[in-house]
Formats: structure tokens, C-alpha cells, sequence
């Protein structure tokens, strides 16, 4: 695909003899790739910790990419690539280069929300193609919420039968597959997000009393909240429930969400109110939260998947395991938050200044170009904690209809500050550089938004 | 019976009935709009005083078809008389920030027949480039265009969306903004525009177009001669907006001109000395005119036919704006509220429904005077790839 990239949209793709006469200047003829180690990765999935530095010697006649693992192959071809460009006469040139890369933060993500809105097949597949333009290595696959359910369960199929839009906005077994197959390719990990105890109202369409019944004084009221702590039939139906993303999904990461969870319904349950004087929780339902939580962290450990919650989990003191990943998405003083969560011992991920959702008018990706994650106060140990970042993109606004335009190119400026140096943020630089790589995205079938006044050389009529 | 549709009989045809055909005219501010709609058992009838309304029923009657879960077609009985509040309802396309491929235009036109826009405000050049491939002047676009081969409107392409556009009962009222966002006709035009001075020497760089020379008025005559005639409308929008008077202050020759006149230091002065003698130039090639407000704050002498764009949201609020605009006599658009290149977060869509234009201190003949409103989309973050969900 790469070749595609390189000379696709060349008109003239002449392969063979240069003119007669024509001068004789150095001529690349190939790209070696040289991968390292004994166990290049070639059949397995991509992980934390996996190696995605690279070496690339760009001289005549051969120009030589080395990576430890596969992972950093594929980062230098998509570097490679953007090296090669073609003059005005239709020859392909690049420099003699001599680069030593390597990423920055080891994860790199985008957050996709298929729940506010559907997105078909295409559209989430067009994305892993930018993301890997973009070096991100991470898909945060927020898949269900209270709107709509359109994973297709095995064990549970009444979730999407009852809980998505409708027959034709779900996610076979078949279209997860080919997403985990072709994010895989590039490279890029798909870590699910299956958010409880909010963000369930869809999961109680398909799942008889799974969520708490509210009451409004002495009678239910009709509504739901979230999922029901103090019944052994939900943990039943978790235990199974996730021991089928955990086989499904192979990244070594759940996400388990946790966020948001509004007590009212609770407080309003006579029988979740029994169970919190049983307890001994008192009137502090962040403790019942925390009860819920500990018991899927269990169950999810148990699966030998490692999860990520949402910074929520741990503000309400959740017995967390070590291991456990915490993502801070909240704006308000968030650096304070970094301290905390890695003061803690935590490894963290860096959402908060980049929920892309939010636009506004006018080159809002300088804001988010120049967020320098490390800045809070903390040790050398704990800025070690900070493992990257996420670009968000909630769905209640998104659609098929204007995800590209809306994530891209303004992802990208997220996606280098996770990759590149600390010090690589002169924003007139980067100004260009962004500017010719919204053109590339588009030469490659990305619909990416312009940056600014301009046009692209190669645009379609 | 069984075999007899819950919904009752078959309809098979819509009969449209156009009492004052028209069919080969172009749409005008005049063009009557209404219709009636009358869907009975056995009977859809749609009719209109002119083709222009029956269009606007055709649209509303392909609104008002449901389909049911077995794939059958239906519609409810239902009476309907309507016509629109405002005679001008518009949509501004903004081609020279970002080229707009004809695709895009020729969209955008189909989704404005959806919403019954009946206005295309082409704001085909500006400062950034000049893809309007003129026949006078064909070093305009060579030169100013991002591409002179790949990124111009050809006469042909210019035809089709006015075709197209009449076909939709939508009119195209082109805008070549002058004095002020010019800057892309300067390397086709040279000497039309101001050349700015640092002290004593130019400084090489370029301003407004260049009041002073009896070269800029006939530039200015034939190129209009020409777009008078390209362009159908009988309105054309002349711009006048946003002319930064540093340049011109600069300029020795302009600084004496300024002196013979008598102008003082008021450069509104000689701003309104160009716009008058553009407006001047215009009327006699038999057309009407829009302007941004910038024309009427500045105290230009304007016929009492011009219409007043009314854009700026902030410098007096607008509806003060309009309210002066009305009460001096002039035909209004409102667009100030309606800016939706400005995004922001959320269902923005509601702000921009629950403006009242009318909302006024004003007697009931300055309301009339209010013709309508245009929905703006400037161009400089907007192209083919995000131009539809943006504006839709």
C-alpha cells in the first residue's frame, strides 16, 4: 500500500528507462527493510510496550529501513513515504537523509464513539488509515453507551437486538475481526471500551434487570439507572459478559470506563438503600461506586486483561490494582490531576485538552499543538507514569457524514506532539509541515479539512 | 375488504397547474413564490401563479411522501397554501479562500432547493485568489488563480451553475468586492491596485484598489461590462467592505489627491468617491446593486434602490443596524446572525432559527423594507472536504 501512497496519483507512472540524454544523477532503486529482532512481530498484535523505533538510511542506490520489531518498520515506511515527492515534471525525488526515530509516549490514541452515533465499517477503517499516517498506535473503541448498543454480543444477543438503533447499525463478530485485522496492519491496538456503571441506558434494553430500577418515593418510576451494584445476577452476567471481550478483543487492555455515574437513581432504590446500611457505606455512594468497580476489576483481572478507567475511578478511591491505567479527561486543572493519579503510583493517559469534539472557529489545532503533557508538578518517576495521550472525537455531533473532516488534520497536531521531541514545537514550522500533510491525507483519500486560505496542487476537480 | 390499503385510494399522478408559465425566464427579487397544495382521494393538484412556485410546491409535495414498513409510498390528505415570509432568502459560497470544484457548487444548489433558498450570493474572488476566468481580462485568473489551469470557473463552468441554479428557481447575484479584498487582481491588473509606501519608496507590497486613476475606472467599466453580461441577475453585489485605509495614507499620490479634493484627512471620503463612481459605472450598465453596510456607514451617496447588506454583528448591533438602514430608506439583508463559517460547539442551528429580522424599533414601512437574509459560509477553513456537514 505504501507504493500506492508514493506514486498512486502520479500520472505518469513510467517504470524502466529514464530519456535518452536525460543527466545521469543518483537514482534510488530500492528501500531495503531490515527487521532486527529474532521475533519480528509479524503475526502478532502490536502492544505497550512493543518497539517502534527505526533507523533509515535514505543514499543511492539503496536506501536502508531497520526497525527492531515490525511496529518500527511501519512507523519508518510512513516516514520514508513522506520524504519521497515529485517535481513538477513528474519524477519522484528524495533527499539523502540519515534519521534515528523513535517515539516519544508509547500511546499514542484516538477515541472513536460508535454509540451517539453509528459509524459504518468504512468510515472507522478510513480512520485507522489516517491514524497510521499520523503515527497514533492506539484505537480507544468507545463502542457502546446509553444511546445505542451496536456490538453484536455471542453470548448476549439480545444487548444489540434490543439495544442498537437498529438491525443495520451493529458490529458483527465479523466487523470487529476485520477492524482489530486491519488496525493490526498498521500497527495500532484496539482497546474497547465497555463504560459501566453509567453510560448503560442501552444495555438494559437487551439485559432484564441489569440496571437499577428508580423510584420515585415508594414506586419504581419506570426509568432506569445505572447498572445495579447489589445484585449477584449482574456480576454473573459481567463475569460472562467479559469473559467474551476478553477473547474477542486481544489487545492486553480493556477499557472499563467508570465515569460519570450519577447517584440519584441509587439513592432513590429502597433496596440499594437497604444494601448501602449493610454495607456499613453510610450516605457515601462513591463507596458503592467503588464496591461495583473493585468487583469488575476483579473479574477483568481475572481474564489476564489489564484495564484503563476514567480519572472518576480513581478521584473515588477505588481499590485499584497497580497495574490499573487511569485517563484524565477532565479540563479543570487537569496537570493537578497528573500529579495525583501518578503521584499515586499510576500510569496515566492524557485526554483532557484534546476532546476534539469541542470545535470552534478558526486554527484550533495550535491550541492543542502546544499542550506539553509533562507539565505538572511532579517527579522524574511519575512524569515517567504519563504513557501518552488520546485525542477524543464523542459522537453526539459526529457522524459518517463529517467525522474525517472534523478529526483530521487537527488530530494530527495531537499526534505529533505524543510522537515528536518535547522541543519540536515551533508552531510556524509546524504550520507548514501541517499544511503539506493535510494535502498528502488527501492525496491519499483522506478527507482532511483545510488548515487554512490555500489550496493542494494535487486537489481533485 | 382484504385487498384494500389501509390508507385508501392510489395516487398516481400530481397535476401542476402555472397560470403565468414563464418556464424559459430567469427568477427574480419579484418572482411570485406561492402555491397551493391539494392532496385529495383521487386527486393531487399543484398550483402556482408562476413556475418559480410551483417549484417551491414540487419540493413540499416530495416532503409530504411517507413510506410505510411494507415499501408502499403514501400521502395524507392535506390543503396547503403557502408562500415565503421573505422574497430574498440566500446562501453566500465563498470560492476564492478555497476553490470550490463545480460539484460542490452544483450541490450545495440542490440542497438549497431542499430548504427553498432562492438566492446564490457567488463571492467568486477576494484577496487570496481569482478563479473567475474572464474573457476581457484573461490574465486575471492566469495570474490569480491558486492555478490558472485546475482551480478557475471557465465562462462554460460560470453557465452551467447559473443553469443550473435557474432550473431550481434559485437566482446567482455574483459579488466582485471592491475597493478593499483585491489583492488577487493585482498581478493580472497591473497599476490597479494602490502600491503602498515605507516613507519615501513603495515598500512593494500592494493595497486597495487605486482611487486616483482614470486607468482604474475603465479596468473597472469593462470588467463590469463584462460581468453585467455573464451574470443575468439584474442585482450585482459590489462589496465595499472592509477597505483598510493604511495603504492608501501611505502613498504620496494619493496623499495630494486627497488635498486637491478637499478631502482632509478623511479617507471615507475617498473610499466613498470610488464606490459612487463604481456605483455610477454599474447603474448605466442597467443593473441594480448590493453592498455590504461599510457603503452606507461610510455616508456614500447611494441610489434609493440599493440594497444594504447588513453583516457586522458587533460594531453597532445589528438590528440598530437595520433599523438605520430601513429608516434612511434602503432595501435591507440581514446576515450579521448568521455567519455559520463561525462554529462552535453544540446545536448551534438553534441560535441562528430564533432570530426575528424584524426585531426592530421601526414603522411597519421600514420592516417592509427588509427584504430578506442571507446565510453566510466563508471560505478560509472551508473547502470541498467539510463545505456540506458545515453548512447542513
Amino acid at each position: 500500500r505504501y507504493y500506492e501512497y508514493m506514486f498512486g496519483q502520479s500520472r505518469r507512472r513510467k517504470r524502466g528507462r529514464r530519456p535518452l540524454g536525460a543527466r545521469a544523477e543518483p537514482e534510488l532503486s530500492q528501500l531495503q527493510v531490515v527487521i532486527e529482532s529474532r521475533d519480528p512481530g509479524c503475526q502478532s498484535y502490536p502492544h505497550l510496550a512493543s518497539s517502534e523505533a527505526y533507523h533509515l538510511t535514505v543514499t543511492e542506490p539503496v536506501a536502508i529501513l531497520k526497525a527492531d520489531e515490525v511496529w518500527g518498520a511501519l512507523r519508518g515506511l510512513e516516514t520514508f513515504s513522506q520524504l519521497v515527492h515529485e517535481d513538477d515534471y513528474g519524477s519522484f525525488l528524495v533527499n539523502e537523509s540519515e534519521i534515528d526515530d523513535f517515539p516519544r509516549f508509547a500511546h499514542r490514541g484516538i477515541l472513536l464513539d460508535t454509540s451517539r452515533h453509528y459509524l459504518p465499517l468504512k468510515s472507522i477503517l478510513t480512520n485507522l488509515d489516517a491514524m497510521a499516517f499520523n503515527k497514533f498506535n492506539v484505537l480507544h473503541w468507545h463502542i457502546v453507551d446509553d444511546q445505542s448498543f451496536p456490538y453484536q454480543s455471542i453470548y448476549f444477543p439480545e444487548l444489540s437486538d434490543k439495544g442498537a438503533y437498529s438491525y443495520n447499525h451493529i458490529y458483527t463478530p465479523t466487523d470487529v475481526h476485520l477492524v482489530i485485522e486491519y488496525a493490526r496492519l498498521r500497527g495500532i491496538r484496539v482497546v474497547p471500551e465497555f463504560d459501566t456503571p453509567g453510560h448503560t441506558q442501552s444495555w438494559g434494553k437487551g439485559q432484564k434487570d441489569l440496571l437499577t430500577p428508580c423510584y420515585n418515593g415508594e414506586q419504581p418510576s419506570g426509568s432506569f439507572g445505572p447498572v445495579n451494584p447489589i445484585l449477584n445476577t449482574t456480576y454473573d452476567f459481567m463475569t460472562k459478559f467479559f469473559k467474551e471481550i476478553s477473547s474477542v478483543f486481544p489487545d492486553a487492555y480493556i477499557h472499563l470506563g467508570g465515569d460519570e455515574v450519577n447517584f440519584d437513581c441509587w439513592k432513590s432504590n429502597p433496596e440499594v438503600k437497604e444494601f448501602m446500611k449493610q454495607q456499613g457505606f453510610g450516605i457515601d455512594y462513591a463507596k458503592l461506586e467503588s464496591y461495583y468497580i473493585q468487583k469488575i476489576l476483579d473479574i477483568v483481572s481475572s481474564y489476564n486483561k489489564g484495564y484503563i478507567v476514567w480519572q472518576e475511578v480513581f478521584d473515588n478511591k477505588a481499590q485499584l490494582k497497580p497495574d490499573t491505567v487511569v485517563q484524565v479527561w477532565m479540563e479543570n486543572n487537569y496537570a493537578h490531576e497528573l500529579s495525583s493519579v501518578t503521584g499515586a503510583g499510576f500510569t496515566a493517559i492524557l485526554a483532557a485538552p484534546w476532546y476534539l469534539d469541542y470545535i470552534s472557529y478558526g486554527q484550533d489545532w495550535k491550541k492543542y499543538y502546544s499542550i506539553e503533557p509533562l507539565d505538572f508538578p511532579g517527579s522524574e518517576k511519575q512524569k515517567k507514569l504519563l504513557i501518552g495521550g488520546e485525542a477524543c472525537l464523542w459522537g453526539e455531533f459526529v457522524d459518517a457524514t463529517n467525522l474525517t473532516p472534523r478529526l483530521w488534520p487537527r488530530a494530527s497536531a495531537v499526534g505529533e506532539r505524543l510522537w515528536s521531541s518535547r522541543n519540536v514545537t515551533n508552531l510556524q514550522d509546524a504550520y507548514k509541515r501541517l499544511t503539506n500533510h493535510r494535502c498528502r491525507m488527501l492525496r491519499r483519500g483522506v478527507a482532511a479539512e483545510p488548515v487554512f486560505v490555500g489550496y493542494c496542487p494535487h486537489e481533485a476537480r | 375488504a382484504e385487498n384494500e390499503p389501509p390508507w385508501g385510494m392510489p395516487c398516481t399522478q400530481l397535476l401542476v397547474f402555472v397560470a403565468t408559465p414563464g418556464c424559459d425566464g430567469f427568477p427574480s427579487l419579484d418572482s411570485k413564490e406561492s402555491y397551493k397544495l391539494s392532496v385529495l382521494e383521487g386527486s393531487l393538484l399543484l398550483s402556482a401563479d408562476a413556475v418559480w412556485g410551483a417549484l417551491r410546491g414540487l419540493e413540499t409535495f416530495s416532503q409530504l411522501v411517507g413510506r410505510d414498513e411494507n415499501g408502499t409510498y403514501y400521502i395524507n390528505k392535506t390543503e396547503i397554501v403557502d408562500f415565503p415570509r421573505f422574497p430574498h432568502r440566500g446562501l453566500l459560497l465563498d470560492t476564492s479562500r478555497h476553490y470550490l470544484p463545480l460539484r460542490a457548487i452544483l450541490e450545495t444548489l440542490d440542497v438549497m432547493a431542499y430548504n427553498k433558498f432562492n438566492v446564490f450570493h457567488w463571492h467568486i474572488v477576494d484577496d487570496p485568489s481569482f478563479p473567475y476566468e474572464s474573457l476581457t481580462f484573461p490574465e486575471l485568473s492566469k495570474q490569480g488563480a491558486f492555478n490558472a489551469m485546475t482551480h478557475v470557473y471557465t465562462a462554460s463552468d460560470v453557465q452551467t451553475v447559473i443553469e443550473y441554479a435557474r432550473l431550481r428557481g434559485i437566482r446567482v447575484i455574483a459579488e466582485f468586492d471592491t475597493p478593499g479584498h483585491t489583492l488577487s487582481w493585482g498581478p493580472g491588473a497591473p497599476g490597479l491596485l494602490t502600491p503602498c509606501y515605507l516613507g519615501k519608496d513603495p515598500s512593494g507590497t500592494y493595497g486597495p484598489i487605486n482611487p486616483i486613476l482614470n486607468s482604474t475606472y475603465q479596468f473597472v467599466t469593462s470588467l463590469f461590462q463584462e460581468v453585467s453580461a455573464v451574470f443575468p441577475d439584474f442585482f450585482l453585489h459590489l462589496g465595499g467592505d472592509e477597505v483598510d485605509f493604511t495603504c492608501w495614507k501611505s502613498n504620496p499620490k494619493i496623499r495630494v489627491f486627497m488635498k486637491e479634493m478637499g478631502f482632509g484627512e478623511d479617507y471615507k471620503k475617498l473610499e466613498s468617491f470610488y464606490i459612487q463612481r463604481l456605483l455610477d459605472i454599474v447603474s448605466s450598465l442597467g443593473k441594480g446593486y448590493i453592498v455590504w453596510q461599510e457603503v452606507f456607514d461610510n455616508g456614500v451617496k447611494v441610489r434609493p434602490d440599493t440594497i444594504i447588506h447588513v453583516w457586522k454583528e458587533n460594531s453597532i448591533p445589528y438590528m440598530e443596524e437595520m433599523a438605520n438602514v430601513t429608516k434612511a430608506g434602503y432595501r435591507a439583508l440581514l446576515s450579521a446572525p448568521w455567519y455559520l463559517n463561525r462554529i462552535s460547539y453544540g446545536q448551534d442551528w438553534m441560535a441562528a432559527y430564533q432570530v426575528e429580522p424584524l426585531k426592530f424599533e421601526g414603522v411597519p414601512e421600514q420592516k417592509d423594507r427588509v427584504i430578506g437574509g442571507e446565510a453566510c459560509m466563508w471560505g478560509e477553513y472551508v473547502d470541498v472536504t467539510n463545505l456540506a456537514p458545515r453548512l447542513w
